[in-house]
């Protein structure tokens, strides 16, 4: 099938034009399924209109049943990472015209995490593997009574991780994780890396034990799926790389 | 079904609750009950920042915070919990930076503080710089940070457990106590009861009773309605913030911190509008007047685009290094979703639906409210849920994320202390009964109308008749449209018949919560013949402090069952309570 892009004729100037996809659909459900398997659907979508918006149009107008996941739809919740054309993304962030709508648009769930319904994944293990990596400011000696102080170039220094939202993009487009489960991936790495670099932290040397774990940072490979995958635009192989640097030079 | 006792539980995962859960886990044994993960939920949308009188980078004090909250808010602010917020707005934002919250730093290396909406020194002076905030990012920030110390301090959470009923047990006494609450488990279709002495409710908003919103999917309202059907009240209903900078045609949220940085508003003319609306500061006067200015502009026929029907947002003037700096987000937002480059390109702008002031009531020590005066024992609210009320008719600019933290904290102290002290209160009878009647009714019904047409009506006449500007006439048209509603939604079906995370089912639930808390919303606003604050009415363009400066309380017999939608014995019944009064009187609102 193809997309049409339909020009209204009575559209005003400046006005979005309507266009027909097919969205090619991975479902499961263990209630009722054997295994997974691939539904087209068919909606029409403005310029402006998201694949979530698509996902809604197909739950909302055709099929009740399709399950997924989403809260927020700016991006910023990361409910609703998703293989889309077989890239991780979050659904309200990608615009239906920019993947390629001649042809069917194919949505998956995010690989490497058991499928627990469609495209809802089991999100336990990845959180574990956050939870693990001490995720959390840890100081020494007494607070002082106001803030504490830090330069804005110790500010910058850890800006990039902080922009994490947990969507698991990153995680589940690593080849290493899709063969190794116990990896701890890339985004627990930069979990740990948003704390071991800011200079108001003394639990670096704790952290660093824990990723140097026959699970830890050695296992990454350098691919750079994970920065490619992420919505935040987050450089995680270089922050992977600078927490691998940390352990080999004791600096942080 | 399985049965679960904490000492407290509490119902959300956002700032508000994940603030009372550091409190509460420390004291008594308490559990995290979230319909979302804890990092998914709407306060890590919010963005411009927190505000607290640090005087980090000019003079400021907690008592002009308090009186621009009071002012901001039109006179219907609670001036006693406006004091509690503004002063302990400061010890909240250092507690943050101690959990490690990554604020933007001054040369000196404090935290950094930016101007904002309705913000000002000295009684109105000049706009001040109060928001404290990590570029614009601010809620992200704050909910990241929580959950962090939630997870350093082994706070138990229930993900995906919908909470859709309160359990009250009639006391000795007569008076009602919390006992519990009852739980949908999303993964498997069970039911749960949980046992608590004390429940904090932090569930958040309702912004999905209107269409543009920027609010999240899941802002259903959900506490609200579940209180609600328990014939506890709710206060000041009628009161929502639209917010001026949504993006045009889809309602996501640009951040005022635009306008804080130097964005300016501009009409189709590139006129500086806001100027002959608000003189003094211009496109920083609080959110109801830039909303309403701006919805002015475009219904004079000054609105920008090929149907008029928005206005500008313009930073073509800033450096775009500091649009980098100070607002990295909104500005992708603005390229992502209207291909617009705010570095050369003023960015289409036009108000969305984006906080509910009122909400449950409760006291500064979030103690819920039965009517006036009485508190439910062992029942607290904090957050967007709830209305203390620090937001009056119309809420500042960062001072949710102040709330939620102030008191979200109070609430899990408060709730603590209950539960170390009380008695554990007998469940009622069949305390599934309800929950297991809304859902089972709706899932075995075979036919009927979809959710999704329902809603849709729902918020359309909702944007339509009970926006920015109201009217008897439209209003009423409204409340005809969601009568209709009411009975139709007795006959709503959902496909998805099975029990694993039946997301069709979720969605059927929460229209349930959206009708009627649309109903609440309408009948407040049309009994309320004034303006004022985020409530305008044409027919009644001014503040009447005569009649109307105290608070609307509705209320409603409990719900007797649910089977074919939730029934009630009674209608909505309308009373108002007094606004407390310290040392604000009540002026005429300009800047």
């Amino acid at each position: 099938m193809t997309a049409t892009v339909e020009e209204n004729t009575e559209a005003k100037p400046g006005a979005v034009p309507t266009f027909e996809v097919t969205l090619r659909i991975e479902r499961y459900n263990p209630e009722v399924d054997d295994a997974p398997h691939f539904e087209d659907y068919r909606v029409t979508v403005h310029g402006t209109d998201r694949v979530l918006d698509a996902l809604h149009q197909i739950k909302w107008d055709q099929d009740g049943s399709l399950s997924f996941r989403r809260s927020c739809a700016h991006g910023v919740c990361g409910s609703d990472a998703m293989r889309i054309n077989g890239k991780n993304r979050l659904a309200c962030k990608t615009l239906v015209k920019d993947v390629n709508p001649g042809k069917p648009i194919t949505v998956e769930p995010i690989k490497g995490l058991p499928v627990e319904k469609d495209l809802i994944v089991d999100m336990e293990p990845f959180f574990q593997a956050y939870r693990d990596v001490m995720p959390f400011l840890v100081t020494t000696g007494n607070e002082p009574t106001r803030e504490r102080l830090q330069s804005q170039e110790d500010r910058e220094r850890f800006d990039d991780t902080t922009k994490c939202i947990l969507c698991a993009a990153c995680t589940t487009s690593c080849p290493v994780f899709w063969n190794d489960g116990q990896y701890f991936g890339p985004q627990a790495i930069v979990g740990a890396h948003r704390f071991i670099f800011d200079s108001r932290d003394d639990g670096a040397a704790q952290r660093l034990e824990i990723l140097n774990d026959k699970e830890g940072v050695w296992r990454c490979r350098t691919t750079f799926n994970c920065t490619d995958a992420c919505p935040r635009g987050i450089q995680v192989t270089k922050a992977i790389q600078e927490v691998k640097r940390a352990l080999l030079t004791n600096k942080f | 079904m399985q049965t679960h006792k904490y000492d407290v539980v509490i119902v959300g995962a956002g700032g508000a609750g994940m603030r009372a859960a550091l409190e509460s886990s420390t004291r008594v044994r308490t559990a995290v009950l979230t319909k979302l993960y804890p990092t998914r939920s709407h306060t890590g949308a919010a963005q411009g920042g927190m505000c607290a009188a640090l005087a980090n980078v000019e003079e400021d004090n907690w008592e002009w915070h308090t009186f621009d909250t009071v002012k901001g808010g039109d006179y219907l602010v609670d001036q006693d919990a406006a004091e509690v917020m503004c002063r302990e707005a400061i010890d909240a934002v250092i507690d943050l930076e101690k959990m490690g919250l990554p604020f933007n730093r001054t040369p000196e290396g404090k935290i950094d503080q930016r101007r904002f909406g309705g913000h000002t020194r000295n009684h109105g002076e000049a706009a001040v710089r109060r928001s404290c905030f990590a570029a614009d990012r601010t809620g992200h920030m704050i909910l990241q940070t929580l959950y962090q110390n939630c997870i350093k301090q082994g706070v138990e959470f229930y993900n995906e457990f919908y909470v859709l009923d309160l359990l009250l047990t009639d006391g000795p006494d007569g008076v009602q106590r919390t006992s519990g609450v009852v739980a949908y488990e999303l993964a498997t279709g069970e039911i749960h009861i949980f046992q608590a002495k004390s429940v904090v409710f932090a569930t958040g908003g309702t912004g999905k009773v209107f269409k543009t919103t920027s609010n999240a999917h899941t802002l259903t309202g959900d506490g609200m309605g579940v209180v609600f059907r328990r014939g506890l009240p709710l206060e000041d209903m009628e009161f929502f913030q639209f917010h001026p900078t949504g993006l045009a045609g889809l309602g996501i949220l640009l951040s005022e911190a635009a306008r804080g940085e130097g964005g300016i508003l501009r009409n189709a003319d590139g006129e500086r509008f806001m100027e002959r609306y608000a003189p003094t500061i211009k496109d920083l006067a609080p959110r109801d007047i830039v909303a309403r200015s701006m919805a002015n502009e475009v219904r004079e026929g000054r609105g920008a685009g090929p149907n008029k029907d928005y206005v500008l947002l313009d930073l073509t003037h800033l450096e775009p290094a500091h649009i980098d700096a100070k607002l990295p987000d909104i500005t992708e937002f603005a390229r992502t979703y209207l291909g617009v480059e705010p570095y050369t390109e003023p960015v289409p702008v036009y108000p969305t639906a984006h906080y509910a002031m009122g909400g449950v009531p409760t006291n500064v020590e979030a103690e819920v409210l039965r009517n006036n005066t009485d508190v439910v024992p062992g029942l607290y609210a904090a957050g967007e849920v709830a209305c203390v009320s620090v937001h009056g008719s119309n809420r500042l600019g960062t001072n949710s994320l102040l709330d939620i933290n102030v008191f979200g904290r109070r609430a899990g102290i408060a709730a603590a202390e209950y539960a170390a002290t009380a008695d554990w209160v007998d469940l009622p009878e069949a305390p599934e009964a309800l929950v297991v009647g809304m859902v089972e009714s709706i899932r075995s019904r075979s036919t009927g109308e979809r959710v999704a047409d329902l809603r849709r009506e729902l918020q359309e006449t909702m944007d339509r008749n009970v926006q920015v500007f109201r009217t008897e006439a439209s209003m009423k048209e409204a409340l005809g449209v969601i009568d209709e509603l009411k009975e139709r939604y007795a006959n709503v079906v959902v496909q998805d018949k099975g029990k694993r995370y039946n997301t069709d089912l979720l969605e059927a639930v929460e229209l349930g919560f959206l009708i009627e808390l649309a109903e609440v919303i309408t009948l407040g606003a049309l009994a309320r013949k004034e303006s004022r604050g985020g409530h305008f009415r044409e027919d009644y363009e001014a503040r009447d402090d005569v009649n109307f400066m105290r608070h609307t309380m509705a209320y409603r017999a409990p719900v007797t069952e649910v089977d074919n939608g939730p029934r009630f014995a009674d209608e909505v019944r309308l009373d108002y309570k007094p606004v407390t009064v310290t040392r604000y009187q009540p002026m005429e609102r300009k800047y």
